[in-house]
């Protein structure tokens, strides 16, 4: 049985399709980004068919000693039509070198492993198509975390500042087992927290924050938008709202954010992270305005 | 693990042409604000000068012979402290519009135009900077 009931029609909802979506901020940046790729895509797609795409590899390995220090292979991959750079990498590793390491899983923008940083900017391999790329790409580790072999680095860190905010629910008064229940959340609610429960733990906001890169201690921008989740959560109650400002709000919480919007741009799931950064720091204030 | 490369801020610096809006406007704040207090210490400075005026007679002050007097006309006339001071104007103009950007960011107004508003800062500290020029240059010997 389904627990999801048929909701109403919002009387509100625009009758234009081409209204539909300017209803949020998040939405309206998605527009942009897609306005007018599509045509370009298919433009550069043309053009490169049949052609081999030079990619340029970082390449690291502590344990051989010619690898010892870092330097750029170049590969010459045949370009196919909707080729992402994840395909690119795996053809290289596939066809010429069997020791080219990364990470990957999903291969849908979901599990998060194959953030690189490629053509200067953090991006999920597996999403990111060749044809949007200036030729040669150059396809690097995340920045600001220690690499441990070619592509992959070090996420120690990153999956540490994660689990330093408590991310999971937490339930002030949760009913005996016999009377626990569904507990429903408002869809005024689900919307509010809709962007941040989007975060698939990729790194690439972290890797992007200058912040974070000079401040070991510093949450960052992934953990703080986790927080975001829950603390806006209205299931889960006032006090633990507060339990999650407390750490938020510390010197190396929120306060840290420099508004450099680096996160935010370089996010694969558009999530307004810096815009929900900025609404933790409204909350931390209010939370210790007093006036008497 | 057992070992690592840690590419460092050597190559962060490198990057700096891939640089995004926000990144900038945080750099030259950051800039325009040290460059305000190093400002604020050398205004000092100059102003000091003027406990030693306090110490002229009413004719010396009059005449405009005093130290005070002195040291700031001798400076207003060098053709360099004018071009300072177009560039005191400039930087105090961008660190005052970006301020109130970041003052609407920090509201949550215009988030998705924060880089459209940096520009806009910047240009508009152009346009009053050269508006100054002008103003600034006037009777100035070189």
């Amino acid at each position: 049985m389904s627990t999801q009931q048929a909701e109403p029609e919002s009387q509100e909802a625009p009758e234009d399709p081409e209204m539909k979506g300017a209803e949020s901020p998040q939405e309206r940046r998605l527009e942009e980004k897609d306005d007018g790729m599509v045509d370009e895509r298919a433009e550069k797609t043309a053009e490169l068919e049949g052609e081999t795409v030079l990619i340029k590899v970082f390449r690291y390995d502590p344990e051989v000693a010619d690898k010892q220090e870092p330097r750029f292979d170049d590969f010459h991959v045949p370009f196919t039509k909707g080729m992402t750079v994840l395909d690119a990498v795996m053809y290289a590793r596939d066809e010429y070198d069997s020791s080219l390491t990364f990470r990957h899983s999903c291969r849908q923008a979901v599990c998060g492993s194959d953030a690189f940083f490629v053509n200067g900017r953090q991006r999920l391999g597996c999403k990111t198509q060749i044809s949007d790329l200036e030729q040669p790409v150059r396809i690097e580790p995340l920045p600001h975390q220690e690499v441990v072999k070619d592509l992959v680095v070090d996420m120690d860190h990153f999956y540490d500042q994660m689990h330093t905010v408590e991310p999971y629910f937490q339930d002030e008064d949760t009913p005996p087992v016999e009377d626990l229940e569904e507990q429903r959340q408002s869809p005024e609610n689900r919307e509010k927290i809709k962007m941040s429960s989007r975060c698939i733990w990729c790194g690439a906001c972290m890797s992007s924050c200058n912040i974070a890169a000079g401040d070991n201690e510093y949450l960052g921008p992934a953990a703080i938008n986790k927080a975001y989740k829950f603390a806006m959560d209205d299931r889960e109650g006032e006090e633990i709202k507060e339990h999650r400002l407390r750490i938020l709000e510390q010197e190396h919480g929120v306060w840290r954010c420099q508004t450099q919007f680096s996160c935010t741009e370089v996010c694969p799931k558009d999530i307004p992270l810096t815009e929900h950064i900025q609404e933790l720091k409204r909350e931390a204030v209010k939370k210790n305005l007093k006036f008497w | 693990m057992s070992q690592s490369y840690n590419r460092g801020l050597i190559e962060d610096f490198g990057r700096w042409k891939e640089f995004s809006a926000g990144m900038w406007a945080w750099i030259f704040h950051k800039f325009t604000g040290w460059v305000l207090i190093g400002y604020l210490f050398t205004h000092i400075a100059v102003l000091s000068t003027s406990i030693g005026a306090a110490s002229e007679s009413t004719d010396v002050i009059q005449a405009q012979n005093d130290v005070y007097t002195t040291t700031l006309q001798g400076l207003e006339g060098l053709f360099l402290i004018r071009l300072l001071e177009i560039g005191l104007l400039a930087v105090a103009v961008f660190h005052i519009l970006n301020g109130l950007r970041l003052l609407m960011v920090d509201l949550g107004i215009g988030l998705e135009s924060q880089d459209k508003s940096f520009y806009a800062s910047l240009v508009l500290t152009g346009a009053i900077t050269v508006a100054s020029v002008p103003t600034f240059l006037t009777g100035v010997t070189l």
